[in-house]
């Protein structure tokens, strides 16, 4: 065995490396100079990536790991460090997301004493982490790195958080090279359960796939389409769920819930049977919980044993590794054909292409944000990851861009963390090469656009496709329906010039207000290999369709805009 | 309802402030809590009681235990079992009081542990409605200053928790 006398920072970084870490993302201060030291001097085993704040340096790894599913790692210095990542990592915590962060925090004989840029880290990121260490003695450092990534990584994925004071990182200790541990090892459905799921699947007349982040995260797509086809299933997805299942699959819907297709949220409430794949019936996916479970059976398939009957009750929870239980019910079930279910699914596709038609025509702007998705997706290849930002951007991308392969569509869904949209992009342009498409509105890119600057240093193509209405869309539209129209800080008067700003952080940027200059635009911002701004001017007005309101049930479906509001 | 559980955690730093966070997390008030090393150094055991219906305890008890540190979560059965609370209890020394608290301690089996011509301190276990009962009694008397080790909990027969 290789037995090294070792920095804490050397040990940092050689644990990184050994557990396969490329990019870290980051920013320097005083409590990681010795981290960053090492970074210097190892500059041509491990990539540092400096953000413009510590927000977008979680971004970025959380993106890095949504494109693709390796394990994301941000550094920050203590205090204002730590704190900017909270957001960060919550988010990744809200959708399950494996994130390594390592904070440094001021010597240990320092702690408590309310020290320069002393903050209680482990206290703040508690609730926001799956789980988070202090390290106190060196010996035990490279192990709890470890320790970090296993838990990241197994069951139900999420982000960890090690906090290192600077007298652990300057301490010396040995260090053994490490050998490939025992991985975590799943938990796997009783076959008596799966019986159970199987029993209910070959009474159902009424069968509905419903797919989460769960699903997407374990690459599910194939095998779900084979389980839909041989039960005679349609399929429909949270918004986490987005790009799990090929858009041209005709048995999907696409998303359901809140701002979901039309059709996939009526197929879901008339449905006799969910079978929910990495999913956690949120308020959002569910509306009134009492009317949503009436009349329907529902089977839960999660790693996550406290998921089952958090939200909903539900008639059988598979808990464990679910491609395994996917594939027992696959073999296990009876094929069946649902005529009259296909039949009544597909008069709901109509009707929701009918709805979608008519909303064209009443617009009051012919540049509607269906037709500047729709050209969307006529420029993106299969291989292009989108990202949003939060608001009515992020619902229509749900809703109207297709993808073809899973792990494409990046955004945060549980938290809803406005400015999530550009870190991710660059972290997960970083970890795949591949030309990214930000998707933002004047409200979210206002609120992180400063990694702008991270994009132009690292060269980062990323397309940024700016939706502004000079609003806070989705804020005012739920003041349509909620506040009687009274828009309380939705309309702010700025006078932001996007495409000056982004010039100034050296990328490219055109304004456009119609569709044909859009297309236009898009083609060359997908043709150059610099941060290129698209700002689209839209409808102030436009609002996300259909909407079914918080607690509501599928009857409050508000499927058209009544009026001028 | 009423719940008592016990929850087996690892020694580590800040141990409790993961478990204790997690009931505010969730929304629960914690009643009353006991903390201590167990047969075995590297665990604690934590007994909290608090209220919640039967949804929000099968919920609350699953999100127990996905904490890391967190070795077992056992909801205690509500039979069959021992729950002891443990108080010191300060009561104005007068002649009144004197006499009431030696009927008291005979009652109770409690022992009067500090003596002083203004207050007299009396130590005293059992079960958690006994000490109610014993807290009623001394109420009159005047309670100077009371406290209370929270309740600790294990059970008659061996193993038949509703382990989580």
């Amino acid at each position: 065995m290789n037995i090294q006398r070792l920095k804490g920072s050397q040990i940092i970084i050689e644990t990184l490396i050994e557990q396969g870490v490329t990019h870290i993302f980051g920013y320097p201060g005083g409590q990681v100079l010795q981290i960053y030291d090492q970074l210097y001097r190892n500059q041509a085993r491990i990539t540092h990536v400096l953000t413009a704040h510590e927000q977008g340096a979680a971004h970025a790894a959380d993106g890095y790991a949504r494109a693709t599913g390796k394990v994301g790692v941000v550094l920050a210095t203590s205090g204002p460090g730590a704190t900017n990542l909270t957001t960060g990592l919550a988010a990744a915590m809200m959708d399950s997301v494996p994130v390594v962060a390592i904070t440094g925090n001021v010597p240990t004989y320092f702690i408590g004493k309310d020290s320069f840029q002393e903050i209680n880290t482990i206290g703040i990121t508690m609730p926001i982490t799956k789980h988070n260490f202090y390290v106190t003695d060196i010996r035990k450092l490279a192990d709890t790195i470890r320790e970090a990534f296993r838990i990241a990584k197994s069951g139900r994925p999420g982000p960890v958080l090690v906090d290192i004071p600077s007298d652990v990182q300057a301490a010396e200790a040995d260090f053994k090279s490490w050998y490939e541990v025992a991985p975590f090892q799943e938990e796997y459905a009783p076959e008596t359960e799966i019986r159970k799921a199987v029993e209910l699947i070959n009474a159902a007349k009424k069968p509905y796939i419903y797919v989460g982040g769960g699903a997407g995260s374990r690459n599910l797509g194939r095998k779900i389409m084979a389980l839909a086809d041989r039960i005679d299933a349609c399929i429909g997805s949270t918004f986490m769920g987005t790009s799990c299942i090929p858009d041209s699959c005709e048995r999907f819907l696409g998303m359901q819930g809140m701002h979901g297709r039309y059709a996939s949220t009526k197929a879901n409430w008339d449905a006799d049977l969910i079978i929910g794949i990495g999913v956690r019936f949120s308020d959002r996916a569910t509306g009134n919980r009492e009317a949503y479970v009436a009349g329907k059976s529902i089977i839960q398939i999660d790693p996550d044993f406290s998921e089952i009957n958090k939200n909903i009750n539900v008639d059988v929870g598979l808990i464990g590794d679910i491609s395994f239980s996917v594939t027992r019910i696959l073999e296990s079930v009876d094929k069946a054909e649902h005529p009259a279910w296909m039949a009544q699914v597909e008069a709901y596709k109509e009707e929701g292409r009918r709805l979608q038609d008519e909303m064209e025509k009443a617009a009051d702007n012919p540049f509607t944000p269906k037709k500047l998705y729709d050209a969307i997706n006529e420029m993106k290849t299969p291989e292009t990851i989108v990202t949003t930002d939060v608001g009515q951007h992020q619902m229509w991308a749900a809703q109207y861009l297709e993808f073809e392969r899973t792990r494409k569509f990046l955004s945060s869904g549980g938290l809803g963390a406005m400015g999530y949209g550009l870190g991710a992009a660059i972290g997960a342009y970083l970890a795949t090469g591949i030309k990214p498409i930000m998707i933002t509105g004047d409200g979210s890119f206002s609120m992180n656009l400063i990694e702008l600057a991270t994009a132009v240093t690292y060269k980062v193509p990323v397309v940024i496709v700016l939706l502004n209405n000079h609003s806070l869309g989705m804020v005012r539209q739920l003041q349509v329906v909620y506040c009687g129209s009274r828009y309380s800080a939705t309309l702010p008067d700025r006078q932001t010039d996007f495409c000056m700003v982004a010039k100034g952080y050296g990328a490219e940027a055109e304004r456009v207000t119609d569709l044909e200059g859009f297309k236009a635009a898009l083609g060359r911002a997908m043709a150059s290999d610099k941060p290129y701004v698209v700002e689209a001017m839209i409808d102030t007005w436009e609002l996300v369709l259909p909407m079914l309101p918080n607690g509501g049930t599928i009857d409050d479906l508000i499927t058209a805009k009544e009026g001028r509001q | 309802m009423r719940s008592v559980v016990a929850i087996y955690v690892e020694n580590n730093f800040g141990v409790l402030t993961r478990v204790a966070g997690m009931f505010m997390r969730k929304g629960f008030n914690i009643d009353t809590l006991s903390v201590g090393e167990t047969e075995d150094p590297r665990y604690s055991r934590i007994t909290v009681t608090f209220d919640g219906d039967d949804y929000g305890r099968g919920f609350l008890l699953k999100q127990l235990g996905k904490l890391h540190e967190v070795k077992q979560v056992k909801l205690m059965r509500t039979d069959n079992n021992i729950e002891r609370e443990h108080m010191l209890v300060k009561v104005r020394n007068t002649t009144e009081s004197r006499a009431e608290l030696k009927k008291a301690a005979d009652l109770y089996h409690a022992a009067i542990v500090d003596f002083n011509p203004d207050v007299i301190c009396v130590e005293v276990s059992g079960e958690p409605s006994i000490m109610e009962e014993f807290l009623d009694r001394m109420k009159p008397l005047g309670i100077v200053e009371m406290c209370r080790s929270g309740i600790i909990c294990i059970d008659c027969a061996g193993n038949i928790f509703d382990a989580v």
